[in-house]
């Protein structure tokens, strides 16, 4: 379907101006087709070149690994022969951001709600603004904030919020209680949660506004009070939507980088692995660029490409579940 | 009607392109009337022209970057780059012809092949590691009360690897006799990014506690604790965590107001001091042949009063083989960094001088590059 994007040479015949914004026709199509195929195939070929490049560059050192790529969670690269697996980091990459999605996911469904059914409109539009302000802040300043003042507050191992889950569920391995003071996974969801929050929200309030005034107007000639019609007629309609709005968040989530670098302190290879959201650990994205300035030989190098391919492909399946969702959402 | 939709968009975007190129121009007028201007023949270091770019150790930035600024601060017409971004990646960038120099924590890997490539760059000639910044590495703690700590490689290599698990351990309440120490756990911080730090303190390790520490040093930290990012990370853990350690660069423990634990290598404790990493710079042992002036440290040394953990930061530049243009500056750029009054004043930062056994073969060598 994207062959066809080089087969057009201009026409000679074309020449006359576009600019006179009269008998455009034909050549405008042209040049609009051309245009538009070429941007469908340039991103296609993008990402094609992108997996290429992964896997290209991580294959050998892959087929030198000592142990279990998928299950091991040593990390060795420059090690000889090399020993390296992405079990942990694919764990705390995964909790982390599921975790955030969770407690982002009804925020933002509940702001998204107010903006478009409850708020007067002289509110609904500077608290929009606000939310995508959020969007706007860079990823560092989340990262910095949430390591120094954060931090402290709900994620020291003395901290309120910490010992109350603790207290109450530390019964559970992934409650329980450990020595890592503030860099730890519960720390670094909720900054992510707050990072990913924009995103979902504004989605989640696009499709709420497209909910036809006729299915509200119905619900509520029927008596149906505010929680009612929202639960009938908004709710339903929108969950598609809101459905690919978390997809897209957990796609930000798994691949934010800087935040979660600063944020998350690493376990000593000497303890055991322990599955805590209290406790440290590194994702993906953490790792490669934490170490990328020490990229020696192309064996280690190898080493952490071939984890970004796993972090790709993850976030590859979470878009294309996002795609899926969508295109289900044209049969409602 | 499609047409005036448009427009502001096609005339935001012309004015946008002109405001870049205004913009680009500006920047190349100036950089252009730099060297046209006339050079100060006034000042008191030599001063070329040009433009030098390095790359490499983060672990010497806050050193160079001031010699740089003085340097510069004295020569307008020389502008020195210096990009921090790892021993590794600055090597690479210079074998790669990238930059005119390297800062590297190690001297050259002839099994890594960096010595052949680092030839390559050079047309064929040696590449020559000078030493120049002396980096003390500090063991500092956050310990209420306590002003002084003793530790012995033995017993730092324990409480690195877990070993030693509380401050009133036995092994600590021998060396510290006196003092008191609280009954609490001791929390490591380590660097959790590569780092040649993490390797320099291994490598003493190793060296001074072979029967603790067996692990290979290697950049990575094979000890026990929890894993901060860089430098700054580590010293803000100890800093704001009680009954904490690490190992980190003299400077950051400085600023951070750690405090720096005295090292009994066998002949009493010694206090961190540019003087007392001086003389443990001094004891080590030429590596190299010629002017390639590598080093073996000397990390079991019992010399009285040397301060053993230290890294020494090289820059790597080609014996011959830089552009004639270059060379000059590059050579001007070193001789000022290596002078024993630069070397000096980097001791406020956290730094130690070089010795001047060392200082003075480094000021032949720079001599000798052409």
């Amino acid at each position: 379907m994207t062959t066809a994007a080089t087969s057009s040479p201009p026409s000679p015949a074309a020449t006359p101006s576009l600019i006179s914004g009269r008998g455009t026709g034909r050549s405008g199509d042209r040049i609009f087709s051309v245009l538009t195929r070429g941007s469908g195939a340039l991103v296609v070929v993008l990402v094609v070149l992108t997996g290429a490049f992964l896997l290209w560059k991580s294959v050998p050192s892959l087929l030198d690994d000592d142990v279990n790529f998928i299950t091991s969670r040593v990390w060795q690269p420059a090690a000889n022969p090399p020993a390296f697996g992405i079990a942990a980091l694919l764990y705390t990459t995964v909790l982390s951001s599921v975790l955030a999605l969770l407690m982002a996911v009804p925020v933002s469904v509940g702001v998204a709600l107010f903006l478009t059914q409850c708020a007067p409109r002289r509110l609904a539009t500077p608290l929009g603004y606000l939310v995508d302000l959020l969007a706007a802040v860079p990823s560092i300043i989340y990262g910095l904030w949430g390591a120094f003042v954060l931090g402290p507050v709900i994620a020291g191992t003395d901290s309120g919020p910490r010992r109350a889950i603790e207290d109450a569920l530390g019964w559970i391995p992934l409650f329980s209680s450990t020595s890592v003071a503030r860099g730890n996974v519960f720390l670094a969801s909720v900054v992510l949660a707050i990072m990913i929050l924009p995103i979902v929200t504004a989605i989640s309030r696009e499709v709420f506004l497209q909910v036809p005034r006729a299915n509200i107007e119905a619900a509520l000639a029927l008596g149906a009070t505010r929680w009612e019609t929202i639960r009938v007629s908004v709710l339903p309609f929108g969950k598609p939507g809101v459905i690919t709005a978390s997809m897209l968040g957990l796609g930000r989530a798994l691949g934010e980088t800087i935040a979660v670098t600063i944020i998350l302190s690493q376990p000593s290879s000497l303890e055991d692995f322990n599955f805590s959201v209290f406790y440290g650990g590194e994702t993906f994205a953490s790792k490669i660029a934490n170490n990328a300035s020490e990229f020696s030989t192309p064996q280690k190098t190898g080493a952490y490409i071939a984890a970004g391919l796993v972090l790709f492909v993850v976030t590859f399946l979470v878009n294309a579940l996002a795609r899926v969702f969508i295109s289900r959402r044209g049969d409602v | 009607m499609k047409l005036t939709r448009f427009s502001p968009v096609v005339a935001a975007l012309a004015v946008g392109s002109l405001l870049l190129t205004a913009c680009g121009s500006d920047n190349n007028s100036t950089t252009g009337s730099g060297t046209d201007k006339t050079t100060g023949a006034s000042t008191a270091a030599a001063c070329a022209s040009g433009t030098l770019n390095a790359e490499g150790s983060s672990a010497q930035q806050n050193a160079i970057d001031e010699v740089i600024a003085n340097f510069t601060s004295d020569c307008a017409d020389a502008t020195i780059n210096y990009n921090p971004t790892g021993s590794g990646a600055g090597i690479e960038q210079f074998t790669a012809g990238q930059v005119d120099f390297a800062g590297s924590d190690s001297a050259l890997n002839a099994d890594k092949g960096e010595v052949e490539k680092a030839k390559a760059r050079c047309q064929g000639n040696d590449a020559w590691n000078l030493p120049m910044v002396t980096g003390p590495i500090s063991v500092a703690y956050n310990v209420e009360g306590l002003d002084k700590l003793v530790l012995t490689p033995d017993v730092t290599a324990r409480i690195m690897k877990g070993d030693i698990k509380k401050w009133d351990d036995k092994a600590i309440a021998a060396l510290n006799q006196g003092a008191t120490l609280p009954s609490a756990a001791i929390k490591v911080f380590f660097r959790s990014d590569e780092s040649g730090t993490t390797e320099n303190f291994q490598k003493y390790l190793a060296a001074a506690a072979p029967k603790v520490w067996t692990d290979e040093p290697s950049k990575s930290w094979p000890g026990a604790g929890e894993g901060r990012e860089k430098s700054s990370g580590v010293s803000e853990g100890v800093k704001s965590t009680p009954n904490s350690v690490t190992y980190v660069e003299w400077s950051y423990a400085k600023d951070n107001g750690l405090g720096v634990s005295q090292i009994d290598n066998g002949a009493g404790p010694v206090e961190l001091s540019g003087a007392s990493v001086g003389k443990a710079v001094a004891a080590a042992q030429p590596d190299g042949t010629g002017n390639d002036l590598r080093l073996k440290l000397d990390y079991t040394t019992k010399e009285a009063g040397a301060y053993p953990i230290l890294l020494v930061t090289y820059e790597v530049v080609c014996s011959k083989g830089l552009d004639a243009g270059k060379t000059t500056l590059l050579k001007d750029f070193l001789t000022n960094f290596a002078s024993p009054e630069t070397q000096g004043g980097l001791e406020e930062i956290g730094y130690a001088p070089l010795p001047a056994e060392v200082s003075s073969k480094v000021q032949t060598a720079i001599k000798a590059i052409s």
